[in-house]
């Protein structure tokens, strides 16, 4: 009889210590929350989750490093099985689509009261790739942006102690720098069609607005985006540009080895850049913001970068909240850049000697004033991977006259976007 | 039907539920749902509410006929078939002859070598002959310098592409023909061959008349799968040139996933793997009625 009433007191136990952690407060009790970042940024993370704990013991961080190339796939299978994760990261031109599957957050509320996280600390180009129709759904995570990386020695030669800061500037230090290597297989710029950035930047700085009508018709055959496409096109037609893109496996052997001088580009080559730029090259490359043909330099470029975003569904959102604000603080940040080259989001996070005396940072510090986010729908990607580059390859190819390749490209955006005006027009009914 | 008989039948049905209920749930109802999604414009917005994909009957079909890259995609994709289809069961076919001669030594080694290439990673294998290919520092550019020959961007001009394409997948398929035809040879009664010597046949008339025939069924089964996998071409393109340069390697399942896993726009997908399923079925067709009409005249 008492072993019997000893036993059942025993199973009491845990009973009890549950009961009495849940009596004390909610956010005590130990909680997990899983992370998404991908490639290097899910590896680096981790190292600064000890930091993390020692502030909040009672949160767990899983990290899952996801891969670059198939991040997107996976995101969107991992929301079509209901698996996404408590909180992620999400390249910033992919926040759009997850507003459109209604899989993130509106983060309008959490940035109200957060006492860490204002939008003022953030470059205003970059913070609002993350507002979707006037609420934010991403906390910018670390930044990216184009900017020119050029051979000093080569652009010295050409006359150009300075980079040059308009377009007609730009074009005219090309000529003389085929000019001076008289080498058909020498060139000043590399516009390789495999990437849109600098069709989109160049159509941008001339004001086109890329798409038009609420984003529901392509604006390509517009004056300005044509002017600005007909611009590049013509770096090809001279000469002055490659224009196959098999020929440069390696963008950097081929920069160190005079084949351009010239590149727009993202600051995660500057690593890549100061490994082959060795030796006599080391000090002869440097880094400008983009040229303009405003008057006002520098010119736009894009507002890239990753945001961290929460998971609508989670269970989790305190501790998810807190994990965000962990990230934003400034040292952090540095910390971040430290391990793995990601340009902090934070601009006071700038001030640190480590990125103001760095020279090639400064002229994405100064870019950063000046970025502009691509049209924010979730149709973006496919318009901007698929059909920009393949008709800027036909027309570098010239197998068509540019008129007709942007009347092409426009039909096939405007094909594209026929399911985007259907739910403009189903919501304007609505209403 | 007698009991035992009825009997019997209700034990092999049960025996065979598991895996056909496993085939019933993860094949057909997935292509029925791909059927039915192919008449619909699925896409990201409908992945959150369904209510946003609307019935669009033959729409997707439609596009796809006026689609100038679709048509591109069937033309590659129909230019490799026709390429490299026959093409690697020739050179299979004589690695098998060379490898099933009397005269050859090690023949395990060169079957393991001629084997290799099949079981290595495709990804793997793309990412070499990317460098085989590359217009400075490819070894095939380089060889070719020895006899004179200016180097050639491979994978860069829009009329090579697919050729390299086809020579690189040649390379890595032809070993697991080979050695379904060298086990058909081996199949092949050794007294036939005896006699035609008696009756003094030369080589080529044993080659022309015995073994080429003898090895019918053999190359029937393998120029279907080899056709039914040729059609599928998608990890090459993949790795090698996404498709470019303009478009010039863009093949119709490579067109698919695009589509589909890149652009989400799954109803456009599907209606592209339906048209790519007849087309498979029809040549298969033809191939078996080809080989009917042979068996006849013969």
């Amino acid at each position: 009889m008492f072993t019997k009433f000893y036993i059942s007191l025993f199973k009491l136990i845990p009973l009890l210590f549950l009961l009495s952690c849940h009596s004390t407060n909610d956010v005590e009790s130990r909680v997990k929350i899983k992370f998404w970042a991908m490639g290097a940024e899910g590896e680096y993370v981790q190292k600064l989750l000890p930091q993390f704990y020692k502030r909040y013991p009672n949160i767990e961080v899983d990290v899952q490093s996801i891969p670059w190339t198939a991040a997107q796939e996976k995101l969107i299978s991992a929301f079509a099985s209901d698996n996404l994760p408590d909180l992620f990261q999400l390249g910033n031109t992919w926040v759009p689509q997850f507003v459109a599957l209604d899989a993130i957050m509106n983060l309008d509320e959490f940035i109200e009261v957060s006492d860490k996280i204002s939008r003022e600390s953030y470059f205003e180009g970059i913070w609002s790739t993350n507002v979707i129709d006037g609420s934010l759904f991403g906390v910018p995570w670390y930044v990216d942006t184009r900017i020119v990386f050029y051979r000093k020695d080569i652009l010295s030669r050409a006359g150009y102690d300075k980079f040059p800061e308009t377009w007609d500037d730009l074009l005219d230090a090309s000529r003389k720098i085929k000019k001076n290597f008289n080498d058909v297989d020498k060139y000043a710029i590399y516009l390789p069609t495999n990437e849109w950035a600098s069709f989109i930047i160049f159509a941008l700085q001339n004001n086109s607005g890329i798409l038009k009508e609420n984003n529901s018709y392509g604006a390509f055959r517009g004056k300005e985006f044509r002017e600005a496409f007909e611009y590049l096109i013509n770096f090809h037609k001279e000469g002055l540009a490659p224009i196959g893109i098999s020929q440069v496996t390696n963008v950097y052997q081929a920069f160190a080895e005079n084949y351009f001088s010239m590149y727009i580009s993202g600051p995660w080559n500057i690593p890549e850049f100061n490994k082959w730029m060795t030796g006599e090259l080391a000090d002869k490359w440097g880094t400008a913001p983009m040229p303009s043909n405003t008057g006002n330099y520098p010119g736009t470029s894009l507002a890239g970068g990753a945001s961290l975003v929460i998971n609508k569904k989670t269970k989790n959102t305190n501790a998810s909240q807190k994990f965000i604000e962990f990230l934003s603080e400034p040292e952090i940040q540095i910390k971040f850049y430290t391990l793995i080259n990601d340009l902090p989001a934070v601009k006071v996070a700038w001030e640190d000697s480590l990125l103001a005396n760095n020279k090639y940072m400064q002229a994405f510090f100064k870019q950063f004033h000046n970025v502009t986010a691509t049209p924010k729908i979730a149709e973006w990607e496919q318009i901007a991977f698929s059909k920009v580059q393949q008709y800027a390859e036909e027309a570098v190819r010239g197998t068509k006259s540019i008129e007709d390749i942007l009347i092409s490209l426009d039909n096939d955006v405007d094909k594209i976007l026929e399911k985007r005006r259907w739910l403009l027009s189903k919501k304007n009914d609505k209403d | 039907m007698n009991f035992s008989q009825k009997n019997k039948l209700t034990a092999a049905y049960f025996f065979l539920a598991p895996a056909l209920s496993a085939i019933f749930v993860f094949f057909f109802i997935p292509v029925i749902a791909a059927f039915f999604i192919s008449f619909t414009d699925f896409d990201i917005y409908s992945l959150s509410n369904y209510s946003n994909a609307r019935f669009v009957g033959l729409k997707n079909y439609i596009s796809l006929i006026e689609d100038p890259l679709f048509w591109q995609a069937l033309k590659n994709t129909f230019f490799y078939v026709i390429i490299a289809g026959p093409l690697s069961i020739i050179v299979s076919l004589l690695a098998a002859l060379l490898l099933n001669s009397k005269l050859v030594r090690f023949k395990s080694i060169f079957r393991l070598t001629y084997f290799l290439p099949v079981v290595t990673t495709l990804i793997a294998v793309s990412i070499i002959w990317r460098f085989i290919y590359h217009p400075k520092f490819g070894i095939l550019n380089y060889l070719l310098d020895l006899f004179g020959i200016n180097s050639i961007d491979w994978l860069g001009d829009p009329n090579l592409a697919l050729p390299a394409i086809i020579l690189m997948s040649v390379w890595k398929n032809f070993g697991y023909n080979m050695i379904i035809f060298i086990a058909g040879l081996q199949n092949i009664p050794e007294y036939l061959y005896e006699a035609a010597e008696l009756e003094g046949a030369s080589y080529w008339q044993q080659l022309k008349s015995i073994t080429i025939p003898m090895l019918a069924p053999t190359t029937l089964f393998i120029s279907i799968i080899t056709m039914i996998g040729f059609f599928q071409l998608f990890a090459e393109p993949y790795v090698m040139t996404q498709g470019g340069p303009i478009n010039s390697t863009l093949s119709v399942v490579l067109y698919m996933y695009n589509e589909g896993f890149r652009w989400w726009n799954m109803g456009y997908s599907a209606a592209i793997a339906f048209v790519l399923f007849i087309i498979i079925f029809v040549a298969t067709l033809i191939q078996f009625k080809v080989q009917k009409v042979n068996e006849a005249i013969e």
